[in-house]
């Protein structure tokens, strides 16, 4: 008796839906035989992780904050995944529209600028996101470099860039020598939504991202070209779509969503440029857009239920006392088996029965 | 040794049977209860159109599939084989259409890898020599596969097969890649084979061929059995319609064609490849008119593929009159100018250049069609006009397909192919530049796609036709050229190119002197 994978006749359109709720599946029990270890209650681990968060109006507020970035940042990926680029480098592109933007919100710092500083600070963000994110398409492109590698290298780059401003020429001289800068100006701000709560503008721009997304791919010669070129690559030549001019607009277009989200949590939840405005965001944005399969709606939801495990790590953190890299782990547990279950569409298993005794020595 | 010949007194049994053999892949039966009996000494054919089941049959009589219900006797026991090496142990050899070699390897490396013997690399590299010499199969064990022709590469995978010393060898279209004068050479080896008390399993659609040189043959077609028959005691035609199972539809040449101003124009073209291993074009000229087809005919990899990009613009040419397509210098133009200009390109693959694969048929029409006729408004897609060019190459092509609008990897190769040609052909192309319009295609429907591709230049279109298949050129062509290693001949009027000629051409005669010589003199 053999397990054997014998491809599919046709893609399963049904275990395209499906492939991500059993790695989720999968991914939770996992994690309990890691609770279990841990020695912890797996039960209420997981009660503290994926059910507590829902249960208050904060923590909703807060899972809709933290998965306006991921999704932003994800839908951008998603164009340069399906377009064949493999962009790694959201995190840093996130970091250079945060710093971009900031450089705004410094030079304006207690002068009578206007509101235009917001729109403006948010239009840097984008910019410099996409320039930033342009080096290694660039490098692609001309040179042949994988760009895999250099986008993930440029990650490191905006780190130490950011980590320099903050501790040199953009420190506060009243912030106590802490690496901040100083808190922006109210007109330098992402205005909330609802008073008193934490929910900000950046949330409706994700919305009207993912909207935009779905009639880009959806009904647009442009998504289709993304498409095709991504799908079948030499069809695509044929059809006289340029695989190079692409790769510098997917990268484009997804480092200026990634820099208009840092600029977005910079001048909106965090309210002012320091190390660590991100948890890893950029890279979350991988799994979330794998996770929603590339497709704007389900990267909608795929970064809500990201944002929710962000959440509940740091509830079982207080809670339970569960350290919080084991939400990165639960995070990189989810992406291996969202991977592998995506072989399922295409393939099936099957048990062989080979009756192998009635196997006479002939040979 | 290779003299250890196969026993030769199991004469009354078989020395391969299969008993009921059937593969089912979900409900679809590719074999279905398949009888077949293979004796040495024979030349067996398996005839069949594309699909009918052939390949199923001999992946599982070489292990690389398990039959689902059914049984093997060889030399009349039961065998059950659990892959390839217990086949090849068991003195079953195959040689596959699609090589499987390393281009950056040399000869001896590829045989070795493809071996499963312990001999050390020196004895396999004397023993190669030895067994390609003793089957005058020359080979350089020392040269690297990505400077050998078609011809020598398959040479590499029917010596491997003999290093093995099989009792019984499949090879599977073996002659699709050679020139008709490389075919005979092989069909000498395969006679020396036979003399020598082996079985051979021959698959094949060249019936003329098989009429010469195999001793059985068996036909399938949809997964059955329909006959087994000696091939020399039928007529081509009656083993096509065996194949076939109704009369095939002769292709009309309908009246006289005007011929008209010239279309296409090719000027002293010559390009670099763009790979390494791809084939440099060299001064090729040519003159296409409207209402005439061109034929180029020559083994695959003399830069075929290379001329086809360098014509639909997939490569660009430094020179813009290098190519002129309706009197426009188009050289430098990209793909969807040169479709703006009037052109249409046809390429061989289906598969992935001419369609992607897992993306529905109205977005396979936009591929070709988003720049020329009103499928897109405002970077907009028209669903309604893509759609409805779906349903009309349906309706004028026959295309058989599940639903309205499915991907095209679901299609069979020759319902994909007549959609790709309709798709074309309804953007009613001045020029129409198509690669091995029927390669791989069933017989209903390579009718159907000759017969529109002659319409097409009835109605005054250019046509140039790129094939391996010298009948289908000589049915549908009116001059055809050869190419060989990136030139291409002066094209003879098809009525007066004989198989000796374009045999001739596409071993590179003519363009080199000596080789000419020693050609004749062979």
């Amino acid at each position: 008796m053999q397990l054997v994978l014998e491809k599919r006749a046709e893609r399963s359109n049904t275990i395209a839906l499906v492939s991500p709720l059993i790695a989720i599946g999968l991914t939770i029990v996992t994690m309990s035989i890691l609770f279990v270890i841990l020695g912890k209650n797996p039960i209420s681990a997981l009660i503290v992780y994926f059910i507590d968060p829902l249960t208050d109006a904060y923590s909703l507020q807060e899972i809709a904050v933290k998965a306006s970035p991921l999704v932003m940042i994800a839908i951008g990926l998603s164009l340069c995944y399906l377009a064949n680029a493999w962009n790694i480098g959201a995190e840093g592109q996130f970091l250079i529209g945060a710093v971009a933007g900031s450089w705004l919100a410094v030079k304006t710092q207690g002068t009578d600028a206007g509101f235009w500083v917001l729109p403006a600070m948010l239009l840097l963000g984008a910019v410099a996101g996409a320039l930033y994110a342009l080096i290694p398409a660039i490098c692609k492109v001309r040179f042949g470099a994988s760009e895999i590698l250099t986008s993930l290298m440029l990650v490191y780059v905006a780190d130490l860039l950011l980590d320099y401003l903050v501790r040199g020429p953009w420190r506060d001289p009243a912030g106590f020598n802490f690496p901040t800068t100083a808190e922006f100006d109210p007109v330098a701000t992402v205005p909330i939504l609802v008073e008193g709560g934490r929910l900000h503008l950046g949330a409706i721009i994700t919305l009207l991202i993912v909207a935009a997304a779905a009639v880009l791919l959806g009904r647009t010669i442009k998504g289709f070209e993304i498409r095709v070129v991504g799908a079948a690559p030499r069809a695509a030549r044929f059809g006289g779509f340029n695989a190079n001019q692409l790769i510098l607009l997917t990268f484009a277009v997804s480092g200026a969503l990634a820099g208009l989200a840092g600029i977005i949590e910079v001048a909106g939840p965090v309210g002012h440029l320091q190390p660590g405005i991100s948890p890893g965001y950029g890279f979350t944005a991988i799994i979330v857009a794998f996770l929603g399969r590339l497709n704007p709606i389900g990267i909608l939801i795929a970064g809500l239920f990201l944002a929710l495990t962000f959440i509940g790590g740091e509830q079982a953190q207080i809670a339970m006392k569960i350290p919080l890299d084991v939400t990165k782990v639960f995070q990189g547990i989810l992406l291996f088996y969202v991977l592998a279950c995506d072989s399922l569409i295409l393939y099936r298993f099957r048990l062989v029965f080979a009756s192998r005794q009635v196997s006479s020595g002939t040979g | 040794m290779l003299n250890s010949a196969p026993d030769l007194h199991s004469t009354e049994t078989p020395l391969l049977q299969t008993v009921g053999l059937t593969k089912r892949y979900g409900d679809f039966l590719a074999n279905d209860r398949v009888d077949i009996e293979i004796w040495p000494r024979q030349i067996h054919a398996l005839l069949g159109e594309n699909g009918a089941g052939k390949s199923t049959l001999v992946k599982t009589i070489y292990g690389l599939i398990q039959p689902s219900e059914g049984e093997m006797l060889w030399q009349g026991k039961r065998m059950i084989l659990s892959g390839p090496s217990e086949a090849r142990s068991r003195g079953i050899g195959m040689v596959f259409q699609h090589f499987s070699l390393f281009d950056n390897l040399t000869v001896a490396e590829n045989v070795a890898l493809g071996l499963d013997g312990k001999e050390t690399f020196k004895d396999m590299s004397a023993r190669l020599e030895q067994v390609s010499n003793v089957y005058g199969l020359p080979l350089d064990p020392k040269r690297e596969v990505w400077q050998l022709s078609v011809g020598e590469r398959q040479r590499i995978e029917i010596v491997r097969a003999l290093m093995q010393d099989p009792k019984f060898l499949i090879l599977d279209e073996p002659t699709a890649v050679l020139t008709p004068q490389e075919a005979d050479q092989l069909f000498i080896v395969l006679d020396r084979l036979k003399a020598e008390g082996r079985a051979i399993l021959y698959i094949s659609h060249k019936l003329e061929e098989v009429k010469r040189l195999c001793d059985t043959a068996t036909i399938l077609r949809l997964g059955k059995k329909v006959a087994t028959c000696n091939p020399k005691a039928e007529t081509a035609s009656s083993l096509a319609r065996m194949m076939v199972g109704t009369e095939i539809k002769e292709v009309r040449a309908g009246a006289e064609r005007k011929i008209t101003v010239p279309r296409l124009v090719v000027n002293d073209l010559s390009l670099e490849p763009d790979d390494p291993h791809g084939v440099r074009l060299q001064h090729i000229s040519l003159e296409l008119k409207g209402g005439e087809i061109l034929g180029i005919a020559g083994v695959a990899g003399n830069g075929q593929d290379e001329l086809f990009a360098a014509l639909s613009g997939e490569r660009l040419s430094q020179d813009p009159g290098t190519v002129v397509i309706e009197g426009v210098a188009a050289g430098h133009l990209s793909i969807t100018q040169r479709r703006k200009l009037g052109a249409a390109f046809v390429p061989e693959e289906r598969l992935g250049h001419g369609t992607a694969p897992r993306m529905k048929l109205s977005e396979n029409a936009l591929l070709t069609g988003h720049a020329a006729s009103g499928m897109v408004q405002r970077g907009f897609i028209n669903t309604t006009a893509t759609l409805k060019t779906v349903d009309r190459a349906t309706e004028a092509f026959d295309v058989r397909k599940a639903k309205r609008d499915p991907e095209a990897a679901s299609l069979s190769g020759g319902n994909l192919q007549k959609f790709i040609v309709g798709r074309e052909i309804l953007r009613n192309p001045a020029v129409l530049v198509v690669s091995q319009p029927t390669w791989g295609v069933d017989a209903g429907a390579a009718a159907v796609i000759r017969q529109a591709v002659l319409d097409l230049a009835a109605a005054g279109a250019a046509v140039l036709v790129t094939s391996q298949d010298l009948d289908e050129l000589a049915e549908i062509t009116d001059r055809i050229a050869v190419m060989f290693h990136g030139r291409l001949s002066q094209p003879l009027a098809t009525s007066e190119a004989s198989r000796e000629k374009l045999g001739l051409l596409m071993g590179g005669s003519s363009l080199d002197e000596r080789e000419a010589a020693h050609a004749v003199g062979a």
